[in-house]
């Protein structure tokens, strides 16, 4: 044994440390049990002291993080269930089945707590485009999402797509699930009542990702990663379609006690977090698991077969939860019970194969990592744009820009999801958020996901800070009131202090952000080791929001919406091109400091953007962040077809004023009758804006600096990123 | 495609890899199953794929890096060639 746990990732401290919880040395099983159950990805060993950092209690959260999935209460009785995960490694790896099984995880997350899954978010992050590598993982991932989702009937109504070469071999696929249920419907992750039956429903176990916790998730990648390729998952979204139906009869019939999805570390996941969670033991006969081939107990125990769900059910209701399972054409077998105590025990044909403590197997240890300020950073943030020589032609530079892969239609993706299933979407993909109306009532939902890998690599603290205030613009220019965050942290190696500091930092922006803009952060998931041969990715929290729309009649989406009407900016553009996609694509500089950010003064332009579209005011409204102010009007345009001419007078640069990534800022449209009211609110609240001039005709003319016609300019937009990658 | 000497057929065997789930193979087996055919153990379904090659003389070297390159995926699944 003591040879084999460093192959599974474990260190001899912690092999030590195993060994004093048993009293002896561990067997296979459990060796191979406790090496996943304490990898980073199954213990957050290394995330959960800087976790405690995040504000995670408001009266709308009904369950907070460390289930399976957070809910907020949306009122009326209803509640949403969500949640954000990744699945970079396996998507490396192969990116069709890697991006299809994240879904497949994500989504079983949300209906393990009793919701109905109505939409996922897939934000992604891929290496420069132009590399072969890049175009293969980028349609991969794509098809894999789309075949997937697509099957399951459960519609991607959003996402985000960057490009940077740190991603070129550990692409970022996360992936965010939200559902919807009645409050009175929840149900936890939770075993209890001795006695109590335990059943594994649907896929019979395979070898599928066997050991892929701990290979493939918490180690970098090298040269021998093409070795550890059989250990990839395979999807069935047509058995998820029916674990989906099955599990939600078995909830509404009141028949479970307790529902946990299987993800990583399968079976012992599973039944030690819900033992842990109702403080009992368990007892499992590893023998009943239905197989598809043969195989060892301790394959059984830590496979990641997909769709597969572990149900608790009272003795005397188990004949009906077997028979709604298999009316459903599912598998479903009792394969253990709920005993007295906190022993996780499993039996291979009566004979005992394991005897651990569950809490040692859920909980694993915990890491205080070092943190030390990367030597990088003085260097890239001494940076001053102000030094750069800018290409005197702005109209060209701004067509330049809405063809970059990071501004560019994202059509060719999206339009290969099924955004429309279910009938719900009324904001489609290609606006700020995507908007989804709740049937039965007037209500609606606005969904986004933001996260500028580039200001988070340039000042962890400030760009993850942005990242959560972006997403907060991006609902409320859709009409919706920010109600709470989920999120995915990518970053790199956390043994390296360096990155170790990033991490802490991006988390404490995280964490300051959401207290300041009062929201929780309800659920969410760690990936470390995103490196390839030792070189970490721009460090990638994702922020996924979700936001309330009271009357979805109140929906906004980013076109100009006829002419005639006053542009205004909420907000105040300042020299600020730092980090911004101008740098980086232009000059093909990554380097400055992000966009500043005061978070009361972001606040107060918030709580006016909502009070403007509340009361009718403002017609239209657009985010104004990466690609600057020139992009975010030209999208307007674009979106509506609808042309503007904006005169305005100010000491910066054109290149400055266009391209400036300044933070809280709308692009809004009111009638001029209306202006007077947006005067006084804007007055009221304490904050700038300024108009800009006014809609109409088919070209966008700013200053003498831009004149393009708006549908010439929408087929560079929409055609780009097909051409990148063909 | 008109036969002639100066041509070779290949033919490439496509299935999924023992142990991997096979979705499609399993939704026929249990379809199998309903229509009565009890004593179906288990379906795998992968691809035969016919291959026209200009000139003669074997060339399944070629036909091997097509497989890892396009046809199959050797990541979960195996293939076999052979000339016809």
């Amino acid at each position: 044994m003591a040879e084999l746990y460093e192959e599974l990732g474990l260190t001899s401290e912690e092999y030590d440390s195993i060994c004093e919880i048993l009293g002896r040395e561990p067997n296979k099983v459990e060796l191979g049990m406790y090496s996943l159950m304490w990898s980073e990805h199954c213990s957050y060993k290394s995330s959960k002291l800087v976790l405690k950092m995040l504000p995670t209690t408001m009266p709308h959260v009904i369950l907070g993080p460390g289930e399976n999935a957070g809910i907020v209460d949306i009122g009326g009785g209803y509640a949403v269930a969500f949640k954000m995960e990744s699945h970079n490694h396996p998507s490396a790896v192969e990116p069709y089945q890697g991006a299809a099984t994240g879904i497949g995880g994500i989504v079983r997350d949300i209906f393990t707590m009793g919701a109905r899954p109505i939409l996922c978010v897939d934000p992604l992050r891929f290496g420069d485009p132009s590399n072969p590598r890049t175009r293969y993982l980028v349609k991969g991932v794509v098809a894999g999402i789309a075949g997937y989702g697509n099957c399951l009937g459960i519609p991607t109504v959003a996402g985000d797509l960057y490009f940077h070469p740190c991603y070129e071999e550990n692409p970022l696929v996360n992936v965010m699930c939200l559902g919807i249920m009645r409050t009175s419907d929840i149900i936890k992750g939770v075993a209890t009542g001795v006695g109590n039956a335990v059943i594994l429903i649907g896929n019979r176990t395979g070898r599928d990702g066997i050991g892929g916790a701990s290979v493939l998730a918490s180690q970098e990648f090298d040269e021998r990663s093409a070795e550890k390729r059989p250990s990839v998952q395979v999807g069935d979204p047509f058995t998820e379609k029916l674990l989906i139906e099955a599990c939600l009869e078995l909830l509404k019939g009141g028949l479970l006690v307790g529902l946990q999805d299987l993800g990583a570390a399968g079976i012992s996941c599973a039944c030690s977090e819900t033992a842990s969670r109702g403080h009992v033991g368990m007892e499992v006969h590893v023998d009943r698991v239905p197989l598809r081939e043969e195989m060892e107990p301790f394959e059984i125990m830590i496979s990641e077969s997909q769709e597969r769900m572990l149900a608790v059910a009272e003795p005397e209701k188990v004949d009906q939860v077997l028979e709604v399972c298999h009316r459903w054409g599912l598998n479903a077998v009792v394969i253990g019970q709920v005993i007295e105590g906190n022993r996780l025990v499993g039996y291979w044909y009566g004979e005992k194969v394991f005897d651990v403590p569950v809490d040692s197997l859920a909980h694993g240890p915990t890491y205080r990592r070092e943190a030390r300020k990367p030597a990088y950073l003085d260097e890239v943030q001494s940076f001053d744009p102000s030094t750069i020589k800018h290409p005197s032609d702005c109209n060209q530079l701004l067509l330049q820009m809405i063809s970059s892969p990071n501004l560019c239609s994202r059509r060719y993706i999206y339009e290969q999801y099924d955004h429309m299933i279910q009938l719900n979407t009324v904001i489609y993909p290609g606006s700020d958020a995507a908007v989804i109306r709740i049937k039965g009532t007037s209500k609606g939902l606005a969904v986004t996901c933001d996260g500028n890998g580039r200001y988070v690599y340039l000042d962890p603290y400030l760009g993850t800070q942005i990242a959560v205030a972006e997403a907060a613009r991006n609902i409320i220019a859709s009409g919706g009131v920010p109600l709470a965050i989920t999120d995915c942290l990518n970053f790199g190696n956390p043994e390296k202090p360096e990155i170790f500091w990033q991490f802490t930092e991006s988390v404490r922006g995280l964490a300051d952000a959401a207290r300041a803009l009062e929201m929780p952060v309800v659920s969410g998931n760690v990936s470390f080791y995103n490196e390839t041969y030792g070189e970490a990715i721009h460090p990638t929290p994702v922020v996924g929001m979700v936001g309330l729309i009271g009357t979805i009649s109140n929906r906004r989406s980013i076109a100009f919406p006829q002419d005639d009407l006053l542009v205004v900016l909420l907000g105040q553009t300042f020299s600020e091109l730092g980090g911004s996609e101008y740098l980086f694509y232009i000059h093909g500089i990554t380097a400055g400091n992000p966009p500043s950010i005061d978070m009361d003064v972001a606040k107060r332009i918030h709580a006016t953007c909502i009070e403007g579209i509340r009361r009718g005011l403002i017609l239209s409204a657009h985010d104004c962040s990466e690609g600057g102010l020139g992009v975010a009007l030209l999208e307007c345009c674009m979106a509506g077809m609808i042309g503007a001419e904006i005169e305005v007078e100010t000491d910066l640069e054109p290149q400055e004023w266009l391209f400036s990534e300044s933070q809280s800022r709308f692009v809004v449209t009111v009638q001029k009758s209306k202006l007077e009211l947006i005067d006084e609110l804007a007055k009221r609240r304490r904050i700038p804006y300024s108009v800009l001039g006014k809609t109409g005709g088919n070209r966008l003319r700013i200053n003498d600096w831009v004149d393009l016609d708006v549908g010439e300019a929408f087929q560079v937009w929409d055609q780009a990123l097909e051409k990148i990658l063909s | 495609m008109e036969e002639n000497s100066e041509q070779v057929r290949y033919a490439v065997y496509i299935t999924p890899k023992r142990g991997v789930l096979d979705p499609q193979g399993q939704a026929a087996l249990q379809a199998l199953k309903a229509l009565g055919y009890g004593e179906v153990d288990d379906v795998r379904i992968g691809k035969y794929i016919i291959l026209s090659l200009k000139g003669d003389g074997a060339k399944e070297e070629r036909v091997r890096e097509m497989c890892e390159k396009l046809l199959a995926n050797p990541i979960i699944e195996d293939y076999e060639v052979s000339m016809e």
